[in-house]
């Protein structure tokens, strides 16, 4: 079925046409998004920044298809998000998508590995599989050792590792991060950041929200945010020639 | 998803939070076992009166006056037969010595409510009944210690009584009762014998009750008017049927009963004596049944609550497992499988305390287990459990991953 298949050739990773967000009616509607226009092609990491009340969660959020965008087209990897049902919708969350909350939002009575393997159990793959995708997926964010462990018996810093582990896990399209670093300290956000830049380097397609100016320096390409519409998009190294946004 | 992948997950579920599922599982275990063990106590009752019953025998008939004005009336003797014919002594001794092949005995009866006292102490509302000697044979009531009176007695009128061991032990305490002079209503009885033990059937106490000769109770207190009751003993309980008929012809005759359908007494067997018992220990099942059922649905209840909670607090879990890409059914699945396998567990021990708690007696009853009550009361348990644990799981999985991530 068109959820599952492997992402066609020529497409854009993903390609926002005139998308908007309203919530509530009448009088008391409000414009999350206006009318989003852009793509973002295989294998870019982009960043999107604007203050708060923005829009830019909602549009993360219509992103990872966690809502569903009022008006406008959503095509990931060419599909478009509208025709799929809700257990197509599933699927696409499952094996297209990889999502980083700010709050990390692990099971809290469920050990890391237990975290890192729920998205492959969804997916049906089978326990000695599952087991093995897993650890590899811990040991790629350095928290093998930690597998047993309880996500309160982990820092903030281990446990979005561990989420991040859990997004990685299903190698998806798409890894969205809404606030990664945001509850972390800085040297935590390093070592997120440094993850992060790893698996640029690999070739995933990441977009990931942030407000702080050293997170976005990282990414190759910045999205801004106001009044749900995109105000600037600027490549990093425009932005380095203007030294745009550097004093923020 | 796999099977063994939900229940895997449900078991998980299940243990990672035991206070909430101990309180789960006590809901329904308490629910359950109220309803079997209720259940049984009204039912081990029913079957004791029924075998209280057959040990009275079921040979006996029991031949009551229908109208009672006539009794008052005549009470000074000169039957007119002509207007309400009377079941008199001498109708009874005629019934007593016509030849009825079927008959064992026939026992006259007649009752009265009397204040008794002793040289120590007064009791009131005493069931005095007034019989011939055959009573004791035809009847539960036994003579323990001393002696019955005999027929002499009951010809000379005589001032004995044998009476209950409550009634004994009341008037004269620590000592024995056996040769010692009651007064009932100024009429000073001598007692003679004291009668066995016997458990309490019917609305009076048979521990108390003072029986007395007929004929002594008649000058006494009741007057020498119709008898309260006959009792009739078949010579078997197969005859039952056949004493009964000749009794009825020999009594129309004897009382001159031109219209067999106007008769002027009934006739009850304890066959019938047995249905009556029976319908009320049914319905007193019953209501045991719905008391049964309204403490399962206040376990129910109990166990609905637990699940509305623990929906709601899970609701954030639900987003998470969402985004993670669980679809509706997987989130479904796991639910009802937590909530199964806690109605479920909870039942089954519901069950076990109940088989264990209807080995011991109850208030005198033993518990006899109906067996449909235990379908009955696991799948009703489960049912709402079940539903209640399923419903609210449902509506949270049907939301935008985000609204449920966005609720705490």
């Amino acid at each position: 079925m068109a959820a599952t298949e492997p992402e066609i050739p020529g497409f854009a990773a993903v390609e926002l046409i005139d998308l908007h967000q309203v919530y509530g009616e009448g009088d008391a509607a409000v414009h999350a998004l206006r009318g989003i226009t852009v793509a973002i092609e295989k294998g870019e990491y982009v960043a999107i920044m604007g203050p708060s009340g923005s829009g830019k969660s909602t549009l993360m959020n219509v992103l990872g298809c966690l809502d569903i965008a009022s008006h406008g087209t959503y095509l990931l990897a060419g599909n478009d998000v509208k025709e799929f049902d809700e257990d197509q919708l599933a699927k696409v969350r499952n094996r297209e998508l990889g999502f980083i909350f700010q709050s990390f939002n692990l099971i809290p009575r469920m050990t890391a590995l237990g975290n890192v393997e729920l998205p492959l159990v969804y997916a049906g793959v089978k326990k000695p599989e599952r087991h093995e995708r897993a650890i590899a997926a811990l040991e790629q964010v350095g928290l093998g050792y930690r597998a047993e462990h309880r996500p309160q018996q982990l820092s903030g810093g281990q446990q979005q590792r561990v989420a991040i582990a859990r997004a990685l896990v299903t190698t998806p399209t798409l890894i969205l991060a809404d606030e990664p670093t945001g509850n972390l300290d800085s040297e935590s956000t390093e070592e997120i950041l440094q993850i992060f830049d790893g698996l640029a380097k690999t070739g995933r397609t990441i977009v990931i929200i942030t407000h702080e100016e050293e997170v976005a320096q990282r990414s190759h390409r910045v999205l801004t945010i106001a009044d749900g519409l995109i105000v600037r998009d600027q490549a990093q190294a425009d932005r380095r020639l203007a030294g745009a946004g550097v004093h923020s | 998803m796999k099977f063994s992948e939900v229940s895997a997950s449900a078991l998980h579920g299940v243990l990672s939070n035991k206070l909430r599922s101990i309180l789960t599982l006590l809901g329904v275990l308490i629910g359950v076992a109220a309803v079997i063990l209720l259940l049984a106590v009204g039912n081990g009752s029913a079957q004791q009166v029924a075998s209280s019953i057959n040990s009275l025998g079921t040979n006996t008939l029991s031949i009551r006056p229908t109208s009672t004005g006539g009794t008052t009336a005549s009470s000074t003797g000169g039957t007119s037969a002509s207007s309400t014919p009377q079941i008199t002594m001498a109708v009874t001794n005629d019934l007593s010595s016509a030849d009825l092949g079927h008959v064992a005995s026939v026992v006259p009866e007649t009752d009265t409510t009397q204040t008794v006292s002793s040289s120590t102490a007064t009791e009131s509302n005493i069931s005095v009944i007034g019989a011939t000697p055959e009573y004791f044979s035809v009847t539960t009531a036994k003579v323990g210690t001393g002696a019955a009176f005999t027929s002499s007695d009951v010809t000379d009128s005589s001032k004995v009584a044998v009476i209950g061991t409550e009634l004994a032990q009341d008037l004269f305490p620590g000592a024995s009762a056996i040769g010692q002079s009651i007064s009932v209503d100024g009429t000073t009885l001598t007692v003679v014998g004291i009668l066995t033990e016997q458990s309490s059937t019917g609305m009076q106490d048979p521990n108390t009750e003072i029986i007395a000769p007929i004929t002594r109770v008649q000058s006494s207190f009741t007057g020498f008017g119709a008898v309260s009751t006959v009792l009739v003993a078949a010579t078997s309980s197969g005859a039952v049927t056949a004493a009964e008929s000749e009794v009825t012809i020999e009594l129309n005759q004897l009382l001159r009963v031109t219209n067999p359908a106007d008769e002027p007494y009934t006739v009850t067997s304890q066959s019938s004596l047995l249905a009556t018992q029976q319908q009320s220990a049914d319905s007193f099942t019953v209501l045991l049944g719905v008391v049964a059922a309204i403490s399962l649905l206040v376990g129910g209840i109990g166990v609905t609550n637990v699940m509305l909670v623990t929906v709601t607090e899970r609701t954030r879990e639900i987003g998470i497992r969402k985004a993670l890409g669980a679809s509706r059914w997987a989130i479904l699945g796991q639910f009802l499988m937590e909530a199964g396998i806690l109605t479920l567990v909870g039942g089954i021990l519901g069950v076990v305390v109940a088989v264990i708690g209807a080995q011991f007696k109850i208030n005198g009853t033993q518990p006899e287990i109906m067996f449909f009550s235990i379908p009955l009361a696991l799948g009703v348990s489960v049912a709402i459990g079940v539903f209640f644990g399923v419903y609210p799981a449902g509506r949270a999985a049907a939301m935008r991953p985000i609204q449920a991530l966005r609720s705490i």
